[in-house]
């Protein structure tokens, strides 16, 4: 017959990362992310690995991770973004002022009122969530490309940053509002366990109810141990990640100062984890939302589509303009997000806060998988990637390589894993 | 033919960059009726064929729907009035698979207002099993696939939501015989089902076999349009070529 390719019977014996339905290049990424900290573990004689480490880089990755799950669907549509950064740097500077000048000051808020908090975070949404608009109507309407778009945003912003702030440091700020930087504001112990178990439900619930939907369409599914090992890994994963994070506890010095603080006496053998902190709370929370979106919403399927085709999906009746805009309006208020935790874990807003992230989340998405050429990318490999890089980042400070050293390793690692995805593609031929 | 046609394009003009592309044409359509548009390359049809399912939008000239003046300015609206198109190009997203690229713009949402792709899938299947029984590879890309099912791909596209005006540019271009003979069969049906086509050919043989009609362009402007029965193959080689309209016979 002419078309034989047609005819292949599916394939029957498939091996065992297909039958588990594993994403190998996951599994690749996820592997060189374990000998990169065993290595480290190794050379530092074992002080990579301690709860402790491990907290801070989790608190560390967050705000380039953020960023970098909004990357994704930026560079997924064959743009760019240059900005971030120092979007970044202008809602900070934006929330300092207003909790520290705006809302004490003019509209008469007592410092520590709880309303501060709340109304600078939102002033902070609404600032990055417009530039970022403002950004994609001039790519998406005006048809100026990303790269100059975001190339101009890159010194305008910077710069409204440092003329609003005359570059001077803000802080403190509000007690609240610091809860999202990292240590300042944890879940303890118990609450970290409830978390735990409810992530572990909802991951069950969602391999039980996608299981029960393809049945009902009478599509193939799993062998049932394959589900099985699938919620064990996953289960694990979960509660691994709970259990080092709740290890780490506060120490005794802090704890007696704060009982101390209380007129209180700390009593013997006292001890308190800190748990998982809220700026992680806040990445797991957005990065199911986005990956829901991307896979689940018409806006991402809109978003895969332009970056496979921009012609066919605008001839299927897609506004892809007002598309444009709606993404850098995300990316905007990503960075508005990204911005609180950031400026919340240094507890100041500083003149140089976010700089050079554009070039960290543009790598941990590209690290993470996203095909500049578009089309392809996913969220939890971009926040892996942004892992990737604070590993390597603290584990070479902690080993004591000099900081030139250390970007001179990070810029060649982000060269040379474009590189073996390149010729992973070929090999296996996925686009 | 007496009843009031399913489209009528009336004095299309459109230019780029000071060259008319599309020079005052006129055509129409009726239902069960396959209209073929012949002409050279850069002759205008696809242009004359892209004002018709939004891409483009005329500099002048009136499109009338079942008789009503319909106001087509982006392919959604195209799609309101039922015309729908396969591009030469065939316009799919390479990196989706089937069930995506079938219901891109129009995906079937569960009650949350997520995509159901489950359901989509379903549905593609059960229209596959028609056009195109052979057709296996659902959870591929269809940069996965052969011209052939990329073909059936879009063709399904066209079909699945109850087009009244179908619109195919170059359907049969680089496609085997055995899938040429699909097409072929499934223009028959669906003219059987009191559709109205517009098909876009190279092959003269194409259209005296499938056509009732063939209007026939050059340089932007319309030849003539002649009744399939009462020409030739050479007739209509010489409007294509000469841009001649043949003896007195022409409609």
């Amino acid at each position: 017959m002419a078309h034989q390719d047609t005819d292949l019977p599916p394939i029957r014996n498939r091996n065992l990362f297909q039958t588990l339905d594993l994403d190998v290049r996951l599994l690749g990424m996820i592997a060189a992310f374990a000998l990169l900290c065993i290595g480290f573990d190794l050379v530092t004689g074992g002080r990579f690995l301690t709860p402790r480490n491990i907290f801070n880089l989790t608190i560390q990755t967050v705000s380039v991770a953020i960023m970098a799950t909004g990357m994704v669907f930026v560079i997924v549509t064959r743009h760019i973004d240059l900005s971030v950064g120092a979007l970044l740097a202008t809602c900070s500077a934006v929330m300092a002022i207003t909790q520290t000048q705006v809302l004490p000051q003019m509209l008469g808020l007592d410092l520590g009122d709880p309303l501060i908090p709340w109304i600078t975070i939102a002033a902070g949404l609404v600032v990055g969530t417009l530039i970022g608009g403002f950004q994609g109507y001039l790519i998406g309407y005006l048809t100026i490309p990303a790269f100059i778009v975001t190339l101009g945003g890159f010194l305008v912003w910077r710069n409204v940053a440092w003329y609003m702030t005359s570059g001077r440091t803000i802080g403190p700020l509000d007690p609240v509002f610091l809860k999202f930087g990292g240590i300042n504001g944890t879940l303890g112990a118990t609450g970290s366990w409830i978390f735990a178990a409810m992530a572990v439900a909802a991951a069950l619930y969602g391999l039980y109810a996608g299981r029960r939907n393809k049945l009902k369409h009478s599509f193939p599914v799993k062998p049932l141990w394959a589900e099985g090992v699938m919620a064990a890994i996953i289960s694990g994963a979960i509660l691994g990640f709970v259990g080092i994070l709740t290890a780490y506890e506060v120490p005794i010095r802090k704890l007696k100062r704060m009982f101390e603080a209380k007129g209180e006496v700390m009593p013997e053998g006292y001890t308190l984890s800190y748990g998982i902190p809220i700026s992680v709370l806040l990445l797991i929370f957005i990065a199911v939302s986005m990956t829901v979106m991307a896979r689940k919403s018409r806006f991402g399927r809109y978003i895969f589509a332009t970056g496979g085709n921009p012609d066919a999906t605008e001839l299927a009746g897609i506004n892809t303009r007002w598309l444009t805009v709606k993404i850098f309006a995300l990316m905007g208020a990503l960075c508005a997000i990204s911005a609180v935790v950031a400026s919340a874990r240094l507890t100041n807003h500083t003149n140089d806060i976010g700089t050079l992230d554009e070039l960290r989340v543009i790598a941990a998405a590209v690290i993470g998988g996203t095909a500049l050429a578009g089309g392809v990318g996913t969220i939890h490999g971009a926040i892996l990637g942004a892992l990737i890089m604070q590993s390597l980042q603290s584990g070479m400070a902690m080993v004591g390589v000099d900081a030139p050293l250390q970007n001179m390793v990070v810029g060649s690692v982000l060269v040379l894993a474009v590189l073996i995805d390149i010729v992973y593609r070929k090999k296996t031929g996925a686009k | 033919m007496m009843s009031t046609p399913l489209v009528d394009m009336r004095d299309i003009c459109i230019s780029f960059g000071g060259v008319h592309a599309v020079d005052h044409v006129n055509i129409d359509l009726h239902a069960g009726e396959v209209v073929g548009l012949l002409g050279h390359n850069g002759a205008g049809k696809s242009t004359l064929i892209k004002i018709l399912s939004g891409a483009y939008q005329a500099d002048s000239g009136d499109i009338l729907i079942n008789g009503e003046k319909a106001e087509i300015s982006n392919p959604r609206d195209a799609r309101a009035y039922k015309i729908e198109t396969i591009y030469q190009t065939l316009a799919l997203a390479d990196n989706l698979d089937a069930s995506s690229n079938l219901f891109l713009g129009r995906e079937m949402v569960t009650r949350f207002g997520l995509v159901d792709d489950d359901a989509m899938e379903a549905e593609t299947r059960k229209i596959m099993k028609r056009l195109n029984p052979n057709f296996q590879k659902f959870g591929d890309p269809v940069s996965a696939l052969s011209g052939g099912q990329r073909q059936s791909v879009a063709i399904a596209r066209a079909v699945y939501f109850d087009a009244r005006i179908l619109i195919m540019d170059e359907p049969m271009a680089a496609l085997g015989p055995h899938e040429t003979q699909m097409v072929a069969e499934l223009i028959k049906q669906l003219k059987a089902d009191g559709i109205g086509i517009f098909l876009i050919s190279h092959d003269i043989h194409d259209v005296m076999d499938l056509c009732d009609r063939a209007s026939v362009m050059k340089n932007g402007k319309l030849v003539g349009t002649v009744n399939v029965a009462d020409v030739t193959d050479d007739d209509l080689l010489s409007m294509i070529i000469l841009g001649k309209q043949p003896g007195p016979k022409s409609a």
